[in-house]
């Protein structure tokens, strides 16, 4: 991974972070990319927090990957979230790799990469330090945030630790604490990652160089898990990759195969192995519940935020139920919730993907949140 | 003809209801009602709703809805959260409509709930004079594709409800744009000439 961070839009945070561990981050940098133009009346933002792996490149094309954004399908002119009328935010999550402060930025005390004397992050964190840039912004209220996945967790978060910040709020194909499922998945991932000598118990950025192959493994375990039995059947079958028949081999004969090798290896390109590590923990420790002692009902207590909900019905990472939870628990602390089920076999990775009952249902909720929250303003 | 029909039933429904409450909707279809409720009386809707096509219907108009079964779904509303709530013709719908009764009761102070009466005159002599199911405007399925598994008339349910010790606050029989209180003294002859029945208990 050698990319160039030099043209990106940074916030440099002067206010002391406290992270959940105990230690605190000084001016700590937290890049960020805008879509669309602020309003007047300042009630057209949308803040948007991305997954585990994502970026604050929503759409358009990645300045520094040189590829389209990862919700190009949602984001945009035109689009569900319509930037010619909407101003859309996104940042880097702090424990990220692509402008904010990382286990690769130089740590003030030894000079050096921080690799892993970088401090346990939480999704608490990574939203608490995103506040500041809404106070850089001017921001006092959102319209809407949204995020799906990991970016569905922060936004649950940012929801409870910051219920006057957002009129609105649509978490996606996410949970409000990580199931033991998810939880073996991330080890898988991690421990691909330090099995990998190259790693050097993350020194490896000292010398400049990245555990590309344990990297990659963590990577196809995602892309598993990221697909449901029956889209992956479909997609892939037993097809076999430019060849008549079986090599007898072990190169990659399947289709599938070829694919999430060519996954894993250019994800090794844009990615920092450490910040897997980081970000990875920083999901499985997420539980909201445990946060507010009484249980989930609690965390939403008095909440004034407008909520939709939404799961995809073949997604086994982050399921139905899962969702259903939080959906339960915002309608026993009376909370304005919306909920729909979207019947897809794409599984998890939908919420990325061109699902058009899904951008359809998300288009319909931010406008008339839109009207309701122009009202409220007028009022 | 059935929207119009369909806004009387609503109509009658919106004026049981007291303004500034809170009201759960359950199969709140297209969110019709619960937007009628909400902007002639200010009431706090909430839906749940199964169709997604009605989901996407309710969410475009700002509705707080959710997609789910009221078969199987009704247990995450706690108990007593609402004033009311509404059950507009799918009680016949159900498997188990007194397991889906007593949860109505549970979560709403008062239920409302409207039915296509199967005492009507109409189909009443559908069956005895053609000996077939009877298919109305209010029942429009034949036998092999009907929903309704449990249809009932007004004195049905009216029983029911004495007989369960369910309290029946008020009963209105709908026949086109006529409404008529019904009682035990008129329940006979209101139980034939009423296409639907209304019922506010609990």
């Amino acid at each position: 991974m050698n990319i160039k961070l030099e043209n990106i839009k940074k916030l440099e945070v002067n206010k002391p972070l406290k992270l959940d561990c105990g230690k605190t981050i000084n001016n700590f940098p937290l890049a960020y990319e805008t879509y669309g133009k602020l309003n007047e009346n300042k009630d057209n933002a949308i803040l948007v927090f991305h997954a585990l792996t994502g970026d604050q490149f929503v759409t358009g094309i990645n300045p520094i990957t040189k590829k389209e954004g990862w919700w190009v399908t949602a984001v945009g002119p035109g689009k569900a979230i319509d930037t010619k009328k909407y101003f859309v935010i996104c940042a880097n999550v702090i424990g990220g790799c692509m402008g904010s402060l990382g286990p690769r930025n130089i740590n003030p005390e030894t000079k050096t990469p921080y690799g892993l004397d970088f401090p346990v992050i939480t999704i608490k964190d990574m939203i608490r330090a995103q506040e500041s840039l809404l106070e850089h912004l001017g921001i006092k209220k959102l319209l809407c945030a949204t995020g799906g996945s990991m970016g569905g967790m922060q936004l649950l978060q940012f929801c409870t630790t910051f219920p006057d910040k957002t009129f609105s709020a649509v978490p996606i194909a996410c949970s409000s604490s990580h199931s033991a499922q998810n939880i073996a998945l991330n080890e898988l991932a991690r421990q691909a990652i330090m099995a990998d000598p190259v790693w050097d118990n993350g020194k490896y950025v000292l010398k400049n160089v990245q555990p590309k192959n344990g990297l990659a493994v963590a990577r196809m375990v995602g892309h598993i898990s990221y697909l449901s039995e029956k889209g992956m059947q479909e997609k892939f079958g037993r097809k076999l990759q430019e060849k008549a028949d079986y090599e007898f081999s072990f190169n990659a004969d399947f289709q599938v195969e070829s694919y999430l090798r060519h996954q894993g290896y250019a994800f090794t390109e844009r990615f920092d192995a450490n910040s897997i590590l980081y970000i990875t923990r920083a999901m499985d420790y997420f539980d909201l519940s445990k946060q507010f002692k009484g249980g989930l009902t609690e965390a939403f207590n008095d909440q004034k935020i407008k909520f939709l909900i939404i799961s995809f019905s073949s997604d086994w990472l982050y399921t139905t139920k899962e969702n259903k939870d939080i959906v339960i628990a915002l309608n026993a602390s009376g909370a304005d919730v919306s909920y729909s089920e979207i019947i897809t076999d794409k599984g998890h990775d939908s919420f990325l993907l061109d699902e058009p009952e899904f951008l359809k249902t998300l288009k319909s909720f931010i406008d008339s949140m839109h009207e309701k929250f122009k009202n409220e303003k007028r009022v | 003809m059935r929207n119009l029909k369909m806004k009387k039933e609503f109509k009658v429904i919106a004026d049981l209801l007291s303004g500034n409450t809170r009201v759960l909707d359950v199969g709140c279809g297209d969110g019709s009602l619960m937007d009628l409720l909400k902007k002639e009386k200010n009431i706090e809707v909430r839906g749940l709703e199964l169709n997604q096509e009605n989901v996407q219907q309710c969410i475009h108009k700002g509705l707080p809805v959710i997609q789910g079964n009221a078969e199987t779904e009704l247990h995450q509303f706690p108990d007593q959260s609402f004033d009311y709530v509404v059950l507009s013709q799918t009680l016949q719908a159900f498997y188990d409509p007194e397991k889906v009764l007593r949860d109505l009761l549970r979560i709403g102070k008062s239920v409302v709930i409207s039915i296509p009466n199967f005492g009507f005159w109409k189909v009443r002599t559908k069956l005895l004079f053609f000996g077939k199911m009877p298919v109305t405007k209010t029942l429009p399925n034949t036998w092999y594709n009907t929903p309704n598994l449990h249809m009932c008339t007004i004195k049905d349910l009216f029983n029911f409800c004495d007989e369960k010790n369910i309290n029946i606050k008020k009963v209105i029989g709908v026949n086109e744009d006529k409404t008529s209180l019904i009682n035990k003294s008129n329940l006979e002859i209101k139980n034939l000439f009423s296409k639907l029945g209304i019922f506010l208990i609990g």
